[in-house]
């Protein structure tokens, strides 16, 4: 049996959380196939094939795959599924990845298993419930296991430089027709991706405006830093919702995790709990955040990110 | 135009979940209970589609006990005209669910169906996406904006990256992200009135749909606790112990 990895791409890069999938489904050991869908993806083809432990890549070219619509796509998986020895689907639990596979489930008639944080047998997998607030030991006894992957709890496979796995293009065209991609607006941003950042700062209510939300973005830029965001400081507009760390947002786990001005609702530390070493920067020496902290500062963060930023100078 | 939302009881999202020291699953007796907080959001946005006019009728469904009833009245309470409750004692898997709605929507016929993007309980992420795949209709998940036209709906989408755009044609399945809209809070007056708006209870079995599970939950566990942490009186203390102690920083 194989398992087979559904790849994520923006149509130049492959997404770090699919190389960490991969990583992941190396852990089965059995052969990885990995179904590379889009619109001329021909230089992510080239990536791929230098992925190690990844056997074949699957290549399906063709404008209807373009933006990875669920309906096209979920379409096209059963079809290479229906078509193969497959025991295991996994891709990342991104956007991509949630929106995808639970359809393509459906189409196969089997559950699934969503965010998984470990592999205990090809059976059985450990993934977090209630927020992260319990775990959940579940064994599928489903022919065909659909599992969705919690990046952050996986490192990412090596990309050797060799090109080793074989290139099988699919004919395979699925216009459902269903759904029109409209347009997109990506957040620009100089600064490492969120989920793949080894030092994370966030900013919470505390801040008090976009304006003094800066602060955070010149303490981030000071150590290399991506920026998150509780709930609160997006919907007060001081980012955008795509920075939204928590149970509903984007789930980090980097080696330092800085909170600045945010209480640690249950949902928030569902997102970052996980995080090596956590800061917390806060007024409120009864915040739920410094339960968390391996260490807390007590105070006004508009004197304290200033001088923060000034002793990282030094 | 005729909406259906499929709403679900859980837990409330405040209460502090404790896990049964027999590790068969989460203590859940004399437990708070409310309306999925994603649910809600599908509701309120059901309701504004039928003040806006684009709907007359918003129907609310939901799959347990009697002790749902609470949320479908609930859901009555704050604008839905009436409800279903399809009634099992058991807990079904997400894709028992998708084919339980499938089998409502087949009855009632919907242009829109809304679900929230997930339950804050088993966090699974599942069912929107599941049901539409069962039905052969368009999905928009995590939607942040909604635009109603004749035959279509333009849904945005809170993706990894920023925000997407997508025309579907309808009937469509959408779930709700938390940015769609703010939740209304229901008056006493509607509160009353909700009491007698209909609600017809399906029992599951007479749906003929097979809800045996897939997947077997062999032990729900406490996630391991952090060491706890110290306080530190000054930033030079913290950037020392950042670079000296805990070694993140250089």
């Amino acid at each position: 049996m194989k398992t087979l990895v559904i790849a994520e791409h923006d149509g130049h890069t492959l997404a770090v959380e699919t190389l960490k999938t991969i990583n992941a489904a190396v852990q089965l050991s059995q052969p990885i196939e990995l179904l590379l869908a889009g619109e001329k993806p021909g230089e992510i083809v080239n990536y791929a094939q230098q992925i190690a432990g990844v056997e074949r890549v699957l290549v399906a070219d063709n404008a209807c795959y373009q933006h990875l619509l669920a309906e096209n796509l979920g379409a096209l998986c059963h079809d290479v599924i229906a078509s193969g020895e497959y025991s295991h689907v996994m891709a990342a639990a991104t956007t991509f990845g949630k929106n995808l596979l639970p359809r393509l489930a459906a189409l196969l008639d089997v559950g699934m298993l969503s965010d998984v944080i470990e592999l205990v047998s090809a059976d059985t997998v450990i993934r977090p419930i209630y927020a992260g607030n319990a775990l959940a030991r579940v064994k599928s006894n489903d022919s065909i296991k659909v599992i969705s992957v919690r990046a952050s709890a996986f490192n990412t496979v090596e990309v050797q430089g060799a090109k080793s796995a074989e290139i099988v293009e699919l004919n395979m065209v699925h216009n459902l027709g269903l759904a029109q991609f409209v347009s997109q607006e990506t957040v620009e941003s100089a600064r490492p991706d969120l989920p793949a950042a080894r030092v994370v700062v966030s900013g919470g209510r505390g801040l008090g405006s976009k304006e003094n939300f800066a602060m955070v973005e010149q303490l981030a830029d000071k150590l290399g830093a991506a920026i998150g965001a509780s709930r609160a400081a997006v919907d007060a507009g001081y980012v955008s919702n795509d920075l939204q760390v928590g149970q509903t947002g984007k789930i980090v786990a980097p080696d330092l995790y800085i909170a600045v001005g945010i209480s640690g609702a249950i949902q928030h530390l569902a997102g970052m709990k996980d995080s090596k070493v956590i800061v917390a920067i806060n007024k409120d020496p009864d915040a739920a955040i410094f339960e968390v902290a391996d260490y807390g500062l007590v105070g006004d963060l508009f004197e304290i990110l200033p001088e923060l930023i000034e002793q990282l100078d030094g | 135009m005729k909406i259906l939302v499929a709403i679900k009881r859980v837990i409330d999202p405040y209460v502090k979940i404790r896990v049964k020291p027999d590790g068969s699953g989460v203590e859940d007796t004399n437990v708070k209970m409310a309306m999925n907080p994603f649910c809600e959001i599908a509701v309120e946005e059901a309701i504004r589609l039928k003040e806006a006019g684009h709907a007359n009728e918003v129907v609310v469904v939901s799959i347990g006990d009697q002790a749902c009833q609470e949320q479908l009245r609930n859901a009555l309470a704050l604008g839905a005209d009436r409800a279903i409750q399809v009634e099992t004692e058991n807990t079904l898997e997400p894709l028992a669910v998708a084919k339980v709605l499938q089998a409502v929507v087949g009855q009632e016929q919907p242009q829109l169906i809304l679900l929230g993007k997930q339950s804050i309980d088993s966090d699974n992420n599942q069912v929107p996406q599941m049901l539409a795949a069962l039905l052969g209709l368009p999905q928009a998940t995590f939607a942040s904006e909604l635009v109603m036209s004749d035959d279509t709906v333009t849904v945005t989408r809170e993706v990894d990256g920023g925000l997407e755009t997508l025309n579907l044609t309808i009937p469509a399945v959408i779930s709700t992200d938390l940015r769609l809209n703010e939740p209304r809070y229901a008056s006493l007056p509607n509160i009353m009135k909700a009491k007698r708006k209909p609600l017809d209870v399906l029992p599951l079995d007479t749906l003929n749909i097979v809800t045996s599970a897939r997947q077997a939950v062999d032990e729900v566990m406490v996630p391991p606790a952090r060491q706890a942490g110290i306080r530190v009186g000054s930033v030079l203390e913290l950037v020392n112990k950042l670079k000296n102690e805990a070694k993140v920083i250089e």
